[in-house]
């Protein structure tokens, strides 16, 4: 780590040994690197929309299963399946090939509807969705710790709420979300955190250039190129920590507010 | 809550039904489109081929670049056991010094352990890359699962130290009166009662090197050495329209191993998951 932090300081292409630099790695970034600044606009866009997404639908399924259904286990084991094999190169390499020109999910579309779809994965527009869409469909592993906080919950609150004249909704919002908020935020952080260092799809689907045009150029992508491409060593170690600086700020951000949403049994620690 | 109409209820279970359906469609797709015959991967919608082959499969297999896909495997397999070795020992000695020794500095070296988990690893990657390029050790496996002997992830650590501090310490205190060293106690009581734990580990271990591509890409070089992500990737640049097949094959393939080990052990994915909060 602190070697990375001196690394970042300079210029290192693993052959000459490493050439201070000072801040100039910090200033081209944020001045002169256009690619830069699209990589970190193409990660918080990606984390911003897929975090949240990912959250809901893991929220609501798991409402849906805990209403006492029978075959809980099954269905906890079906839905749970793309989240166990998602991380692998064959889930890209797959989801590449449905979302390519003459895809399964564009043949459907032009059958069904007789839609003409662009090709998702090629068109800048829509490239970037295409993954984020393979991150919610990720949604297992949240949705079983909601189970499991769900199952937390003491029936006599929802009892009570409803003797005091509580709708769905309202037992929804006012006891289902507060004693989940723990949860939640968990999910929450856990989940910026990855989605922050995803790497693996974007490099598969964009074939490892973050393209088409730069719109799915992760900023892990980019730190790889220039890193390990490129051989920016100094360059690649600046970037991280500006990585490690931006996840640590809105981490920070969501603990700080976190007194105002979560509510924790004990009154709070 | 309980007295939940039975109509509502069907209509959940459709529900759930459909939108699992859906969650499975492209998997399913994966599977059938790898037993149809190139012409048709496209060109056939129906999740069920039209003509079956499995020339897909003996193609695949026959490799790239002159390597078997079997040599990827047994690449891989030799990696993801090394580093499940490697955690499960190293961790769990880690785990026992904070879980039940004391030692001077214990709170704050825990807190540096927990640090390291909130740490990106790209942070880690260039620096180590560095090191492990001056001791020799590009396009072997060394940089990969030497590191989990000196229980690097500190991920486990945190896991098994939840667990062993949840064993009842009576166990130790008569043990020690029966005359065991911390050794012992470690080896006797703690070891076999933390199985559970065990086995998570092992279970995520194994399914992270599996699927882990980064620093694979990384440290690998030569086909020779290369591990079924990285065989993938050499199917996917050579990708001329004949080689989807026996990519789609290979892809299934190398999703067999995790499926079998999630079937098998699920009653501990679950209760790792939900404990720890262990990502996917």
């Amino acid at each position: 780590m602190i070697s990375s932090l001196y690394l970042s300081f300079t210029q290192y292409d693993l052959v000459s040994s490493p050439k201070w630099a000072g801040l100039a790695n910090y200033i081209k970034m944020f001045t002169n690197d256009p690619r830069y600044i699209q990589s970190l606009k193409v990660t918080l866009t990606y984390v911003f929309v897929s975090v949240p997404l990912k959250l809901i639908f893991a929220l609501f399924v798991a409402i849906l299963m805990n209403q006492g259904i029978r075959a809980l286990g099954i269905y906890r084991t079906v839905y749970y399946i793309p989240t166990l094999l998602g991380g692998s190169v064959a889930i890209a390499v797959m989801w590449r090939k449905m979302f390519g020109t003459g895809g399964a999910f564009n043949q459907f579309l032009y059958n069904v509807f007789g839609y003409q779809a662009p090709d998702w994965v090629a068109n800048p527009k829509y490239a970037l969705y295409s993954i984020i869409l393979l991150t919610v469909w990720q949604f297992g592993s949240s949705m079983i710790i909601f189970l499991a906080g769900l199952k937390q919950i003491p029936q006599e609150y929802y009892e009570a709420a409803q003797v005091d004249g509580a709708g769905r909704m309202r037992r929804f919002f006012n006891v289902t979300l507060p004693m989940l908020s723990p949860v939640i935020f968990f999910n929450l952080i856990i989940q910026l955190i990855n989605a922050f260092q995803a790497f693996t799809q974007a490099f598969i689907i964009s074939g490892g250039k973050g393209g088409p045009l730069d719109s799915t150029l992760f900023y892990t992508l980019y730190l790889y190129q220039k890193g390990f491409t490129f051989f920016e060593m100094g360059y690649a170690s600046a970037m991280a920590w500006i990585l490690v600086i931006l996840i640590a700020i809105i981490t920070a951000v969501f603990f700080g507010t976190s007194k105002y949403w979560v509510h924790y049994a004990d009154g709070g620690k | 809550m309980n007295a939940m109409p039975k109509l509502q209820r069907g209509i959940i279970h459709l529900f759930i039904i459909g939108m699992g359906l859906i969650m499975l469609y492209p998997i399913l797709w994966l599977i059938s489109s790898s037993f149809k015959p190139s012409y048709l991967i496209f060109t056939d919608l129906s999740l069920w081929p039209k003509e079956v082959t499995v020339d897909n499969y003996v193609n695949g297999w026959a490799g790239i670049a002159n390597m078997s896909f079997g040599k990827f495997i047994g690449n891989s397999l030799f990696l993801a056991f090394m580093c499940v070795l490697g955690n499960i020992v190293a961790c769990s000695l880690a785990a026992f010094a904070f879980g039940r020794l004391d030692f001077s500095f214990k709170k704050i070296l825990f807190a540096l352990m927990m640090m390291t988990i909130m740490l990106p690893y790209h942070v880690t990657i260039i620096p180590q890359y560095i090191l492990f390029r001056n001791f020799g050790w590009i396009d072997t496996y060394a940089p990969m699962f030497i590191p989990k002997l000196l229980a690097t992830d500190a991920f486990f650590i945190f896991l098994m130290v939840q667990f062993i501090r949840g064993l009842p310490r009576d166990l130790d205190e008569s043990a020690t009166i029966d005359g065991c060293g911390p050794f012992q106690i470690f080896f006797r009581i703690i070891m076999p009662l933390a199985f559970p734990a065990l086995i998570t580990t092992a279970i995520f271990t194994f399914i992270w090197t599996w699927d882990d591509f980064l620093s694979q890409l990384l440290y690998l070089n030569s086909p020779a050495q290369y591990t079924v992500p990285l065989g993938l990737r050499l199917f996917l640049d050579s990708s001329g329209e004949s080689n989807w097949g026996p990519m789609l094959a290979m892809s299934v393939v190398s999703l067999v191993p995790s499926l079998i080990i999630f079937f098998s052990l699920q009653r501990y994915f679950v209760e790792g998951i939900s404990t720890t909060g262990i990502k996917g």
